[in-house]
């Protein structure tokens, strides 16, 4: 039994848990995830790890109710416990001394950025971060980023906070007046896409860190597999994190969609099996 | 005395292929005593030699003869910790039953069929007395996952007085007993009974503990004073076949299939939180035990029709021939000599379609078997919105990356030798981390020498310590 210890909500249905799980917390690092089960008929879901407290043995999760399981999720409250937390999971994010990183982090996306920001940060790199959402409501992790970064860009598709516009606004910008070493983008798809339509012609190694469709995270299913460079790789033991210019964002999409009718309700399982007797 | 083993009572194709419940029956008494009563109780035993776990056969079916079943489990249980399982999963008819004497001029004793009638009957019965956990077990030693081969250790060495604790990945030990071998064909409620009588033996199974990540091999050795490792991580990286539309929605490899549908329960869903995305026409790619179990599993979630491609003939499949009559009897299809090219999809990036090529068999390839040429110009395309690789797999490379000192082949798999020992110290393995993907039993049977293995190597570890 994995116990919440804390919670908090970060915005309209992203909500934030410490999760006492003193294993995982001791081995972890910035990139990585686990997979969560809530009860014994719930399914399996991977979330990247958002912070970590090795002396505490706690790590954050934080998600977005999108789905009927994160949706669970957010009716739990301290005290609750959930079934089973597994991992670290996939390849940890490369830490180095860069230079100059720029860390773009769009809607919930940012809360996986901030831990690789701060490695960066501490590994002595110069860190610019672009963080963005729909409006100021829906922006997270604003402090936490200002304080692991050199530089902090906010933007909001109305203007309600910081600059109106595109996480790539900015992002264009900066990459034609200096010198860039690295971008790290997570966020939603297509903004992890622009990003690496952006980056591609400055010759910058951008990396994307993917969040696909998974049941076990351990490799053995495939249900994750992403193309990459033509060739398929499977985000969970793979990645979660690939060269932005070798993603094929598309079939990722596409395959995103793929249990959409089951999500809302309107797809059942063919009508004429076990659960229909 | 009749030259054919009793039938074993099944559920009528017409009303199984749409129900998850088990689909053979198993033997009352009377039946299963006339069937004993067939073994000639031959002093050679040849059925022995067959066995990979070496029960003592002609022994338990002489106890079923005579009515004496709880003796019968208990003769099986000195050798074999999963009965139930083995029982309705073990490929008897390649083994045991193979050498049977009376299978020199009629059909063997039903041999696997009496060792499910003995295991069930034991089932739900007062567990048998174990030996108490003594004061000081004889070492501490660390199981990497939870399937045939490392249950298997873990039940051996618990009855030889050490402390095991299995370490498994997923949230359920069993391994491919829980996740890949569907309800009809092994219900789960008798692999975690089987489990269950592990842990009464007092074997220690800790879920959701990935080895390579949690915890590393190093760490289990040096840190959490293991004596000795077990390495049982099987072949658990599913092959794709590298033709265009692979990624299409639609399109599963087949433990990913199986495992939604048996581990996480989605022919129940939404009652269940996971789904499973069933198409009216299924093509489920391959012909071995994984993709009957596949296309019998489409059949039951309600697909119209359930093909199986297969680039070779009847002659050269490798299922077992019972899984493959169940099939056919349930009403897949079988398109042979037929190798898929390329999957097509629709805008939406979902299966329309399946492009094959017909192949014809020419000369013996290194398997022996022969092998299949595709035919030119003879694509057609076969009308499935559901695509099933079900193609075999890989091993897992998460405890081979992060265990420096431990040789893998070229394909990955740990390399071991007979008795299970690694090139690491204290590391043994078996299974399909070493083999490559085979069967429950064969893995079994790695388990039970590595175990014998790993008492000698701590107890003269032990002595040279104390010297």
């Amino acid at each position: 039994m994995y116990i919440i210890k804390e919670k908090r909500e970060l915005s309209q249905g992203v909500k934030l848990f410490v999760m006492d799980a003193p294993l995982i917390a001791k081995k972890c690092r910035p990139g990585q995830f686990v997979i969560l089960r809530i009860d014994e008929d719930g399914e399996r879901i991977p979330l990247t790890i958002a912070d970590f407290d090795r002396k505490a043995g706690t790590i954050t999760l934080i998600f977005q109710e999108v789905g009927n399981t994160t949706r669970q999720l957010g009716m739990l409250n301290v005290g609750d416990s959930l079934l089973d937390l597994a991992g670290p999971l996939g390849t940890a994010t490369e830490i180095e001394k860069f230079g100059t990183v720029i860390c773009v982090g769009g809607g919930i996306g940012v809360a996986p950025l901030y831990p690789i920001a701060r490695a960066y940060k501490e590994a002595g790199n110069t860190v610019i971060s672009i963080i963005g959402a729909r409006n100021s409501a829906l922006l997270i992790l604003e402090q936490e980023m200002a304080a692991v970064s050199d530089e902090l860009i906010i933007t909001t598709d109305d203007g309600s906070k910081g600059r109106k516009g595109l996480v790539i606004d900015p992002l264009q910008e900066i990459l034609v007046q200096k010198t860039v070493d690295r971008v790290m983008a997570i966020g939603p798809v297509i903004m992890m896409k622009s990003v690496a339509k952006v980056t591609r012609p400055h010759n910058v190694h951008t990396l994307v860190s993917l969040n696909p469709i998974m049941v076990d995270g351990t490799g053995m299913c495939g249900g994750c597999r992403v193309s990459v460079g033509n060739k398929n790789k499977f985000a969970c033991v793979d990645g979660p994190e690939f060269d932005a210019h070798l993603v094929d964002f598309d079939g990722l999409m596409a395959r995103q969609r793929m249990y959409h009718d089951y999500e809302r309700g309107s797809k059942r399982c063919g009508g004429d099996c076990a659960c229909h007797q | 005395m009749s030259s054919v083993k009793h039938p074993m009572p099944e559920q009528p194709a017409h009303e199984r292929r749409r129900n998850f419940s088990e689909v053979e029956l198993g033997y009352d008494e009377a039946t299963a005593q006339a069937e004993a009563a067939r073994c000639l109780q031959c002093k050679t035993a040849p059925c022995r030699q067959g066995c990979p776990v070496e029960i003592n056969i002609p022994a338990f079916i002489k106890h079923i003869r005579e009515g004496s079943y709880l003796e019968a489990i208990e003769e099986i249980k000195t050798k074999n910790n999963l009965p139930a399982v083995c029982g309705r999963v073990c490929p008897q008819e390649d083994q045991c039953e193979k050498l049977c004497v009376l299978a020199k001029k009629g059909q063997p004793v039903g041999i696997g069929r009496l060792e499910r009638f003995a295991a069930d009957f034991a089932r739900n019965r007062p567990p048998r007395k174990t030996a108490p956990p003594s004061d000081e077990p004889a070492g501490k030693v660390a199981v990497i996952g939870g399937g045939p081969a490392g249950l298997t250790v873990a039940g051996d060495l618990a009855r030889l007085g050490y402390k095991v604790t299995i370490f498994e990945a997923l949230h359920a030990p069993g391994g491919v007993l829980m996740y890949g071998i569907p309800e009809f064909r092994l219900p789960k409620d008798i692999v975690r009974t089987e489990i269950e009588e592990l842990k009464q033996m007092g074997v220690d199974i800790v879920v959701n503990a990935i080895i390579g990540k949690t915890f590393t091999i190093d760490e289990l050795l040096q840190e959490e004073g293991y004596d000795a490792v077990f390495i049982g991580t099987g072949a658990g990286l599913p092959h794709f076949m590298d033709i265009p539309g692979e990624n299409l929605n639609g399109v599963y490899s087949a433990n990913e299939f199986l495992t939604r549908v048996n581990l996480m329960k989605a022919y129940r869903f939404p009652q269940s939180g996971t789904p499973v995305h069933i198409g009216r026409r299924v093509a489920v790619v391959g012909a071995g035990n994984v993709a009957m179990d596949a296309a019998r599993t489409s059949l039951r979630l309600g697909a119209d029709t359930v093909y199986i491609v297969y680039r070779r003939s009847e002659e050269e499949m490798p299922a077992r021939q019972e899984e493959l009559e169940h099939a056919k009897e349930e009403g897949v299809e079988f398109r042979l000599l037929t190798n898929p090219v390329g999957i097509l999809g629709n805008e939406q990036g979902w299966v329309k379609g399946l492009e094959c090529i017909r192949m014809e068999l020419g000369e013996p390839d290194a398997s022996g078997r022969r092998k299949p040429v595709p035919v030119p110009n003879s694509n057609f395309i076969l009308d499935v919105d559901t695509v099933i690789m079900a193609i075999g797999q890989g091993p897992n490379p998460l405890v081979q990356q992060t265990t420096p000192g431990l040789a893998v082949d070229k394909r990955g798999n740990i390399i071991a030798d007979e008795s299970g020992k690694t090139s690491k110290e204290g590391v043994f393995a078996g299974g399909d981390i070493v083999t490559g993907a085979a069967t429950v039993i064969l893995a079994m049977g790695a388990g039970k020498k590595a175990a014998a293995s790993i008492h000698e190597y701590i107890q003269n570890k032990r002595k040279r310590d104390r010297n």
